[in-house]
């Protein structure tokens, strides 16, 4: 017994001195304050009543976008005084049952997603019959206005691909590789669309299991071994993109990686031109700005957009763009 | 527990048989396996009750009873299924693969609603029969066996609605002839008392009832317990194993192709990569309501507190504005509080028998 207890004080004492003896001095807990720092932070700037905005998207659990948006909608509800719930699920039906629930509660604002209409269309009509405002936000430009919201923001997700199938035509390439890394999603669908209908070479769609890495990289690494005339691989989210980097490598293709929407990582390998391009769609604006714009509906009764969706992408962002943002990707808020 | 002890020696001073005192009513309602669920429904009530002030409105309940009733149609069947000794993990892609039947069909044969939903229910039960042959007629445990017609159907949802639709999900009939019948049907509401209450809670309420009626009164019921006891034993007293095995496994499909009809009508469009996951959702939710992973042991009304325990729980949460990211941790410990109650109500009962 007690010499069991010397020897875990010793262990103790020594993995307490490695950790002093061992600072690092780049990176770390100590560059992410240093950053916060730097980062907006505060107080209410307004004085209007305590209001409740419930958020409620199709993401599934600990995705880094949504994570984005979540940031800029938590900014605006600090500034603007408001009681800020967010919640979220996959199963269109479940989604729906969120949207009930915040129904329920009797909340002064929704904000949600549409990426499935079609289940989400009761759910918007029941708040809209209790008289609560609803702004959708990222998916659905199409239906909103029919579901009677007040606003869309987001972006048109056949646009942005039609964005890439541009940007890939300027570098000249011949054969592309299309990611989907959720089954049945209409939004990802879409992009891949776009990029057919721009792209003049040939686009070739690739369905690998999101919620797996290892199975994505095999997957991609496959792709890439079977056919060696691929010159460049598209992927839908930002996790995914060094996931195919990795793949690449692994299958000796000299593909470029492109992708949608940004991470700090992706930032990192735009800025030493590992990656080609990627098109963003500024997800804390998408946040920040459904907020924001449910605030100045109650405060003021405005509306933003003449009835159109305002669209918060794509924006193409290579190698010359990439440094500045890669900051703001670190903090959580690009 | 079917099984009765072996009357022991009359020892002297009792005048009667054992096996034929009384019971009194009491003491049969400690015995129920659902006893526990239901301490466990009423605690996790109570609860949710004290911490989400928004909880207990009638509209937030006609919610909860919504999501309990989605995952209570498909427990009920389930739980059969686990009471006769087997597993079904097809369960949750099936309800998609359900919808995507009678939507594609009545769409592309530009036919009545109704044919796509009569369709629907015989390849549904199809695929129930499928797993329940294969599961009589091979050796792998029910297990591998449907973990199998998951990942098929997980597939064929997403090829065939690819090849016909041209897109991940289907088109919507709502304009098609039969569309507001079947609507009534599967996705209607009902008002009671100004508070709307979606028609699935019907359809949870008469599966329980049924299901509660064959496991309690008739001959199958006595032949699913044997089967789930003991396999051999029960073939030996001339149980018909395959066919009661086969049965249960069409009873699940049943359940899928209630709930598939359900999205189908509810939302008119269907997201082909659904599903996936939900199948131990309603494992869960059987075992919570007292059945036994191992077979034999069980009941539906047990399952349908299951699921409602799970409704309460995974809406609670929501309501009492806990933090998202959370979600799964807290629910987790909700449901493994609300099983250990049960069980523990459970040993209490068995003890004061």
């Amino acid at each position: 017994m007690a010499r069991t207890r010397t020897w875990v004080s010793i262990a103790l004492a020594g993995a307490l001195g490695a950790s002093l003896a061992g600072c690092s001095s780049t990176g770390g807990k100590r560059a992410e304050d240093a950053r916060k720092e730097a980062s907006a932070q505060g107080r209410a700037a307004v004085n209007t009543p305590r209001w409740t905005f419930a958020m409620v998207t199709h993401s599934g659990d600990g995705d880094t976008f949504w994570d984005i948006v979540q940031n800029g909608a938590k900014q605006a509800a600090v500034k603007d005084n408001i009681n800020f719930l967010y919640s979220h699920n996959a199963e269109a039906q479940q989604q729906a049952q969120l949207v009930d629930a915040a129904v329920d509660k009797r909340v002064d604002g929704i904000i949600v997603t549409l990426a499935k209409p079609d289940a989400m269309k009761a759910a918007v009509a029941r708040a809209e019959k209790a008289g609560i405002p609803v702004i959708t936000v990222n998916s659905g430009s199409e239906q909103s206005k029919a579901f009677g919201a007040l606003t869309h923001i987001g972006q048109d997700e056949t646009i942005a691909g039609e964005a890439v199938g541009d940007e890939l035509n300027k570098r000249g390439r011949k054969k592309a590789l299309c990611i989907l890394h959720e089954q049945g999603n209409v939004g990802h669908e879409q992009r891949c669309a776009g990029v057919k209908k721009t792209f003049h070479g040939t686009v070739q769609d690739l369905y690998v299991q999101g919620t797996s890495m290892p199975d994505v990289q095999s997957s991609i690494g496959a792709k890439l071994q079977a056919d060696k005339s691929i010159d460049s691989v598209v992927t839908l989210g930002a996790p995914y993109a060094d996931t195919a980097v990795k793949a690449k490598k692994d299958a000796g293709s000299d593909a470029e990686v492109d992708t949608f929407d940004l991470n700090a990582k992706v930032a990192a390998e735009l800025k030493d031109g590992t990656l080609g391009f990627a098109v963003d769609q500024q997800p804390y604006l998408q946040g920040y700005e459904a907020v924001d714009l449910l605030w100045l509906y109650k405060y003021n009764a405005d509306v933003l957009g003449g009835g159109k969706p305002v669209l918060t992408g794509p924006q193409i962002i290579t190698k010359d763009q990439a440094a500045a943002l890669e900051e703001y990707t670190k903090r959580g808020t690009r | 527990m079917t099984a009765t002890a072996p009357a022991p020696a009359p020892s002297p001073g009792t005048k009667a048989d054992e096996r034929l005192v009384k019971t009194s009513p009491l003491r049969k309602l400690m015995g129920r396996p659902e006893l526990g669920s239901v301490v466990g429904a009423i605690a996790v009530f109570l609860f949710f009750a004290i911490f989400a002030d928004s909880f207990v409105r009638a509209a937030s309940l006609s919610t909860v009873l919504y999501a309990s009733s989605t995952i209570g149609i498909m427990a009920v069947p389930v739980a059969l299924l686990m009471i006769g000794g087997e597993f079904d993990l097809s369960a949750g892609v099936m309800v998609t693969s359900s919808a995507l039947i009678s939507s594609m069909l009545s769409y592309q044969l530009t036919a009545n609603v109704w044919v796509g939903v009569l369709v629907s229910l015989v390849v549904t039960l199809g695929i129930g029969v499928f797993n329940g042959v294969m599961l009589t007629r091979t050796d792998p445990p029910s297990f591998i066996i449907t973990l199998g017609t998951f990942l098929m159907l997980t597939g064929m949802n997403l090829g065939f609605t690819k090849l016909i639709s041209r897109t991940v999900s289907t088109k919507s009939i709502a304009d098609m002839q039969g569309f507001s019948s079947a609507k009534d049907v599967f996705a209607s509401t009902f008002t009671i008392g100004g508070v709307d209450f979606k028609i699935t809670i019907l359809w949870w309420l008469a599966l329980v009832v049924v299901a509660t009626w064959i496991l309690l009164r008739t001959r199958v019921g006595n032949w699913i317990y044997a089967v789930g006891g003991g396999e051999m034993a029960a073939r030996a007293v001339g149980v018909p194993v395959n066919k009661t095995k086969i049965g249960l496994y069409m009873g699940v499909a049943f359940g899928a192709w209630i709930s598939g009809q359900h999205l189908l009508f509810s939302f008119d469009v269907v997201q082909s990569g659904e599903g996936v996951g939900n199948e131990l959702i309603y494992i869960i939710a059987a075992v919570i309501g007292g059945c036994l992973i191992t077979g034999g042991y069980g009941s539906a009304v047990g399952a349908a507190v299951g699921a409602l325990i799970f409704g309460m729980v995974s809406k609670g949460i929501v309501f009492a504005e806990w933090n998202p990211d959370w979600f799964k941790f807290f629910l987790g410990v909700m449901l493994l509080l609300a099983t250990l109650l049960n069980h523990w109500v459970r040993k209490r009962a068995e003890v004061t028998k």
